[in-house]
C-alpha cells in the first residue's frame, strides 16, 4: 500500500472525569513515508495523541485523516488492520508462537495460509531473525530484543499505510536499543511506511526522526527537523530539552544520526 | 466394602446417576457462569457485588436451599439440579472473572491495535489464556456438586446419597460406608482428570 498522509485538525482528547485535556487543539500533518517523532514527558499525550489515529482513544473534538478521509468514517476494526502498532510492553500474545504472532494481521485478512507462512518467513528475515529457529518459538522463550523484534514484524506484516510506535524500545538495554533502532531505519525507508513514533528519549529522537514534535501539556511546543529544533528552539523549553546549542550535544547527534545509518 | 463387592451393579448405577445429576448441572451452570464471570471482568465496579451476591448464595446451607427447592419443585431429579446449578456459580463465575482480568493488558492492547473485534480478542487472545483457570474453576465446583448431589439421595432418590440415607434410614451402616467411598471415588477421579486438562490448557497457554 502507499504510504499514508496522516493529518491532524484541531485535535483534543479528554479523558473521562480528567481535570484537563490530554491533547489540546493539535494540528500536524505529515507526508506519506515520513518518520515523525512525538517526544516530551510522560503526561505530554504524546501516547494520547498517537492513539487517535488507530482510534484506540476517542476524539473530543477535531478530526483526523488519514490520506485526506475522516477516520470517523472508517470501520475501527477494519482501520487498525491497515495500520501497525507496536507498544513498549510488546503485547505478544503468550497462546500463540512466533509465526502466529506475525501472522495475526494477514490472517483476520484472511490471506491464504501459504501466503501468511511465506510472509512470515520474510519478515522474521527481514527483523533479523532465522524463522528455521524462532517460527515455533513462544513469546516467553524470547529475550527483550528478540521479542520486541517479533513485535515489529507482527505491525507490519500486512503492508499497513502507517506504523504507530508507542516507546517501543524503553523496555530493552541500551545495546539492544541501538541496534533495534539501527533496524528499524532501514525497514521504515525500505518500506516507505508512514511512521508516528513515540519517545520521552531526546537520544533516540534524534536519532531517528525525520522531524521531530515536541510536546508540552497537551500542546505542540515546536515541529521542525531534529537540528532545526537545535539550532532554533522556539521556546526555553524546547532548548533546555534538546541541549539547544550545546557544540558536544550537536556533534553526538550528528554522529550517532551518521552512525545509526551507516552500512 | 462388604457392600460394594456383593452389590456392584447397583452401586455403578447410582454412580452414573450421580454423574449424570453433576455434569447435566455443570454444563448449564457453565451457561450462566461464562456470562456472568464476563459482566465481572468487564465492569470492575459492579464485580464485588455480582460476585459478592454469588458468594451469599453459595452460604446458603445446601440442605436448607433443597428445601426450598422441593417446595417449588417437588421431590426428584429438578430440585437437585437447580441447587447445583446455583451453588456453582460462585466458583465458576469467580473463576472465569479471574481468568479473563489476569491476561496481560498489553495483549489485549495489542490485539485490539491489531485490529481484532472485541469478539476475536476474547475468543482468540483472553479465553484461551484463561483457559487453566476457568478449568481450576469447573474443577472446585465439580468436587463440591458431586458432595452437595449426595442429598439427591434424599430429596430426588438419585445418586450415591440414595445408599447413605437408605442406610440411615435402614440401620445399614455397610450401605452408608458404600456410598461415601463410591463418592470419594468418583471425587477423586473427577479431581484427577481436571487437574489434567488443567494442565494441559496451561502448556498450550
Amino acid at each position: 500500500m502507499n504510504p499514508a498522509a496522516i493529518a491532524f485538525e484541531r485535535v483534543t482528547v479528554r479523558y473521562p472525569g480528567a481535570a484537563r485535556n490530554a491533547v489540546d487543539g493539535v494540528s500536524l500533518k505529515l507526508v506519506g513515508g515520513e518518520l515523525v517523532v512525538l517526544l516530551g514527558p510522560s503526561g505530554c499525550g504524546k501516547s494520547t495523541l498517537l492513539r487517535t489515529v488507530n482510534r484506540l482513544v476517542p476524539l473530543s473534538a477535531g478530526k483526523v485523516t488519514l490520506d485526506g478521509t475522516d477516520l470517523a468514517e472508517l470501520d475501527p476494526v477494519e482501520l487498525r488492520r491497515s495500520i501497525g502498532y507496536v507498544i513498549q510492553a510488546v503485547g505478544l500474545f503468550a497462546n500463540m508462537n512466533v509465526a502466529q504472532n506475525v501472522g495475526i494481521v494477514p490472517s483476520l485478512l484472511r490471506w491464504n495460509a501459504g501466503a501468511v507462512g511465506e510472509r512470515v518467513d520474510e519478515l522474521l528475515r527481514l527483523v533479523g531473525l532465522d524463522p528455521a529457529t524462532y517460527r515455533a518459538r513462544r513469546p516467553n522463550e524470547l529475550s527483550g530484543g528478540e521479542a520486541q523484534r517479533v513485535g515489529v514484524a507482527r505491525a507490519i506484516a500486512a503492508r499497513p499505510r502507517a506504523l504507530l510506535m508507542d516507546e517501543p524500545f524503553g523496555a530493552v538495554d541500551v545495546v539492544v536499543r541501538t541496534a533495534l533502532q539501527r533496524e528499524l531505519i532501514r525497514i521504515v525507508s525500505e518500506l516507505q511506511t508512514t511512521t508516528l513514533f513515540v519517545t520521552h528519549d531526546v537520544d533516540e529522537a534524534f536519532r531517528l526522526a525525520d522531524r521531530i514534535v515536541v510536546m508540552r501539556d497537551g500542546r505542540i511546543e515546536q515541529v521542525g527537523e531534529p537540528f532545526e529544533l537545535f539550532e532554533g528552539p522556539a521556546t526555553p523549553y524546547v532548548r533546555d530539552l534538546v541541549h539547544g546549542g550545546d557544540e558536544v550535544y550537536r556533534r553526538y547527534y550528528l554522529r550517532t544520526r551518521e552512525l545509526l545509518r551507516a552500512t | 466394602m462388604s457392600y460394594l463387592i456383593a452389590h456392584p451393579l447397583r452401586v455403578a448405577v447410582l454412580a452414573a446417576g450421580h454423574l449424570e445429576v453433576v455434569g447435566l448441572a455443570l454444563a448449564v451452570a457453565l451457561a450462566f457462569a461464562v456470562p456472568l464471570g464476563l459482566v465481572a471482568a468487564r465492569r470492575p465496579r459492579i464485580a464485588p457485588w455480582l460476585l459478592g451476591a454469588l458468594g451469599a448464595i453459595y452460604t446458603i446451607p445446601s440442605l436448607a436451599l433443597l428445601a426450598v427447592l422441593v417446595q417449588t419443585f417437588g421431590l426428584g431429579f429438578a430440585p437437585v439440579f437447580v441447587a447445583l446449578v446455583v451453588y456453582a456459580q460462585f466458583m465458576l463465575a469467580r473463576n472465569v472473572a479471574a481468568g479473563i482480568t489476569g491476561v496481560d493488558a498489553a495483549q489485549v492492547n495489542a490485539a485490539r491495535g491489531a485490529g481484532m473485534s472485541p469478539a476475536q480478542v476474547l475468543l482468540r487472545v483472553e479465553l484461551p489464556q484463561a483457559l487453566p483457570v476457568l478449568i481450576g474453576g469447573v474443577r472446585i465446583a465439580t468436587i463440591a456438586m458431586i458432595s452437595i448431589a449426595t442429598l439427591g439421595g434424599y430429596v430426588g432418590g438419585i445418586g450415591l446419597g440414595v445408599l447413605i440415607f437408605n442406610g440411615l434410614t435402614l440401620h445399614q451402616p455397610a450401605m452408608i460406608v458404600a456410598g461415601s467411598i463410591a463418592t470419594c471415588a468418583l471425587a477423586i477421579a473427577a479431581d484427577a482428570l481436571l487437574r489434567l486438562a488443567e494442565r494441559a490448557a496451561a502448556v498450550s497457554s
